[in-house]
């Protein structure tokens, strides 16, 4: 059973929900990054999300576009956030995805990458600008790996498309609750519960939703029709304050603690 | 290029997915508005009415002679209404938009020429319209934004990243995303994802259709070479597209070399960068080994973008075209050149094409024939002319 399935499973038996959080890899600085992902999966992050930044994040809104830049400014390199995961691996047994946009993965070598990831203890990649018509020149490499791609449902897809994308899926399925860039709201325009619904009847693996959730309220209201909520850019909110390591540390523990309290049927 | 928009290993449709069952809409209904007479002939008859068109082609003989090589013919973009080639894909994608009953058009810009001829079918045909544009190139294209303002547009300055035409196409993109169902998002190149690039070049393909019949005509004969600037690509695929199965002639796509191709200061993409994925295609792109995309300098705005068309990727491993990179001094000088002896004040994209005829034009024979893409005119770039030349005298 891979790491994914495990995390799942244990969630459903501890009756709660799946936790997903994104973290901007190096923002501010890769060491406060690892603190605070060791702070977090401790403090109730089931799965993290590892943002691998881009210099130009065309699906995100404002504060990862600046958490992104703060990253590349602080000097931040694919090969380090790897090597931070492999040793947050040591603690924990949290999934961990690398999160970011096709270039820089091309740019790393797509067959490294993978073959690195599996060494490291790093479980998929979710990549926001490959869709499934463009997935097969990567698919055979995750499998030969046993990493997964996870897959993106908006809420535009068709039905009969949502098929397709989510029909040999691993790991999970992401649903974006909004037609928009990441970034925190204070509520939805759509409630995304009927496209929720059916997409986790459609879906071989656990269905998580993300874009916008904020609040403990958000989370646990959006929680009731998925198997886990993805919190991001409310997180890194927290991480751009002009503040110390230690009280950003502290903060995103205390926040990450709420959330996840939330998700507890 | 096949179904799926891949020309080689390059193109296809790298977006979010909440993007792609729009792209998927927007195939479909290109596929059947080509195929439709009423939609062609609305098409050809805006072109001939709205926009001036057929353009001239035009000899420039005082230019032919100072060169003292080959005759030198203008197709000259620069008389379209407008006054850039630009109009003749934003016409094309607002019928389309018409016809798909959008109510709202968006458009990302760098010299402004594509905002403005963006803005200006908007007014045309009662669409509600914002343009994306970086704010440094808001401060160096000033007169294309009041343009835009006067043409009832929204023009939203970009501050992120460069704040150039690549920061000014990611913001268009998340404007898309989150307003996909009403808005239709006219690309300005021949980049983007599928359908984009074919869709651009087959509505700029007015340009070479129309020059090859106008050089058969004037001279009995096909052009020996046809030279255009590439940014994205756009004006270049256009002309190129009227000759690309005329084997025997020679297609030459100009690069921005800024500062120098040897410095990292330039937005010559195919000629100095490496594979990768940005806006939706698969393409050279100006990066670094970490995959981060490259600020990229050239005098001209619509220039300044880090990467370039796929068919033009491919056009240069198929050894279809070649790219040849001019810097900033050189198309300063053609700008200069082509005003004082033909009357003629170019865009500096442009002047880029003229000053790679410059420098062919002397190694050939007079009997030979070279067909430069003057793809606008250079009234927008006067400050940007005043400003370098200050600058250079410091």
């Amino acid at each position: 059973m891979s790491r994914i399935e495990k995390c799942f499973e244990r969630c459903a038996a501890e009756n709660r929900k799946a936790l997903v959080m994104y973290v901007t890899a190096g923002c501010p600085d890769l060491q406060t990054t690892e603190q605070l992902i060791n702070g977090i999966t401790a403090a109730g992050a089931d799965i993290i999300e590892l943002g691998v930044p881009f210099s130009d994040p065309m699906a995100d809104g404002p504060t990862i576009q600046v958490s992104s830049q703060k990253a590349l400014d602080a000097g931040t390199e694919l090969k380090d956030i790897l090597a931070m995961g492999g040793r947050i691996r040591t603690k924990t047994e949290a999934p961990m995805i690398l999160f970011s946009y096709y270039n820089v993965i091309l740019a790393y070598g797509t067959e490294r990458l993978a073959a690195e990831c599996a060494a490291l203890g790093i479980d998929g990649w979710l990549i926001v600008d490959v869709p499934l018509e463009e997935r097969d020149e990567l698919l055979p490499i995750m499998h030969q790996h046993n990493l997964s791609l996870i897959p993106l449902i908006a809420p535009t897809t068709p039905p009969e498309r949502a098929a397709k994308i989510v029909e040999d899926a691993s790991g999970f399925v992401y649903y974006i609750t909004v037609k928009g860039v990441t970034g925190a709201r204070t509520s939805f325009k759509e409630d995304p519960a009927k496209k929720l619904a059916t997409l986790r009847k459609l879906s071989p693996v656990p269905v998580v939703a993300g874009f916008g959730i904020s609040t403990p309220e958000m989370a646990a209201e959006t929680a009731k029709n998925a198997d886990g909520i993805v919190v991001g850019s409310a997180l890194v909110k927290l991480t751009l304050q002009d503040k110390s390591p230690e009280q950003i540390i502290k903060e995103s523990i205390e926040f990450v603690s709420n959330l996840a309290r939330a998700l507890i049927k | 290029m096949n179904k799926t928009g891949h020309y080689g290993i390059y193109g296809g449709r790298y977006v979010a997915e909440t993007l792609m069952p729009a792209l998927t809409e927007l195939t479909a209904a290109y596929e059947k508005c080509k195929k439709d007479p009423a939609f062609i002939k609305e098409f050809e008859t805006y072109l001939q009415d709205y926009i001036g068109r057929k353009s001239p082609l035009y000899l420039a003989s005082r230019l032919t002679e100072h060169c003292g090589g080959a005759q030198i013919y203008l197709k000259r973009e620069d008389l379209n209404h407008t006054g850039a080639h630009k109009v003749n894909n934003t016409l094309g994608q607002a019928l389309l938009a018409k016809y798909m009953g959008k109510k709202r058009l968006i458009a990302e810009t760098g010299a402004g020429m594509h905002g403005v001829a963006t803005a200006t079918v908007a007014a045309l045909f009662g669409f509600e319209c914002e343009v994306f544009m970086g704010s440094e190139d808001i401060r160096r294209q000033a007169p294309n934004v009041q343009r835009m303002y006067a043409l009832g547009a929204k023009v939203t300055a970009v501050d992120s990243g460069t704040a150039t035409l690549k920061d000014a196409m990611n913001e268009a993109l998340r404007n898309w995303i989150t307003t996909v169902e009403e808005t239709f998002y006219v690309i300005g190149t021949v980049a983007g994802p599928h359908p984009y690039p074919e869709m651009v070049k087959d509505f700029q393909s007015v340009i070479g259709t129309e020059a090859r019949e106008q050089i058969l005509e004037k001279c009995g004969r096909l052009p020996d070479e046809v030279i255009a600037c590439v940014g994205g690509g756009s004006n270049a695929m256009g002309i190129f597209a009227g000759f690309e199965k005329d084997e025997q002639v020679k297609l030459i796509g100009v690069e921005a070399g800024g500062d120098g191709i040897d410095t990292p200061f330039h937005a010559a993409s195919i000629t100095g960068g490496q594979v990768g994925v940005l806006h939706g295609c698969k393409t050279y792109l100006l990066q670094d080994n970490d995959g981060q995309i490259h600020p990229t300098h050239s005098i001209s705005a619509g220039l300044d973008y880090p990467g370039v068309g796929p068919e033009h990727a491919w056009f240069n491993d198929m050894k279809r075209a070649v790219y040849t990179v001019i810097d900033d001094k050189e198309a300063v000088e053609a700008f200069h050149i082509l005003s004082r002896l033909e009357g003629i004040i170019p865009a500096l994209e442009s002047s880029h094409a003229i000053a790679e005829a410059m420098r062919r034009a002397p190694k050939m024979s007079p009997a030979e024939i070279i067909v430069v893409n003057l793809s606008g005119r250079g009234d927008k770039d006067m400050q940007s002319v005043v400003e370098y030349e200050n600058e250079v005298n410091k």
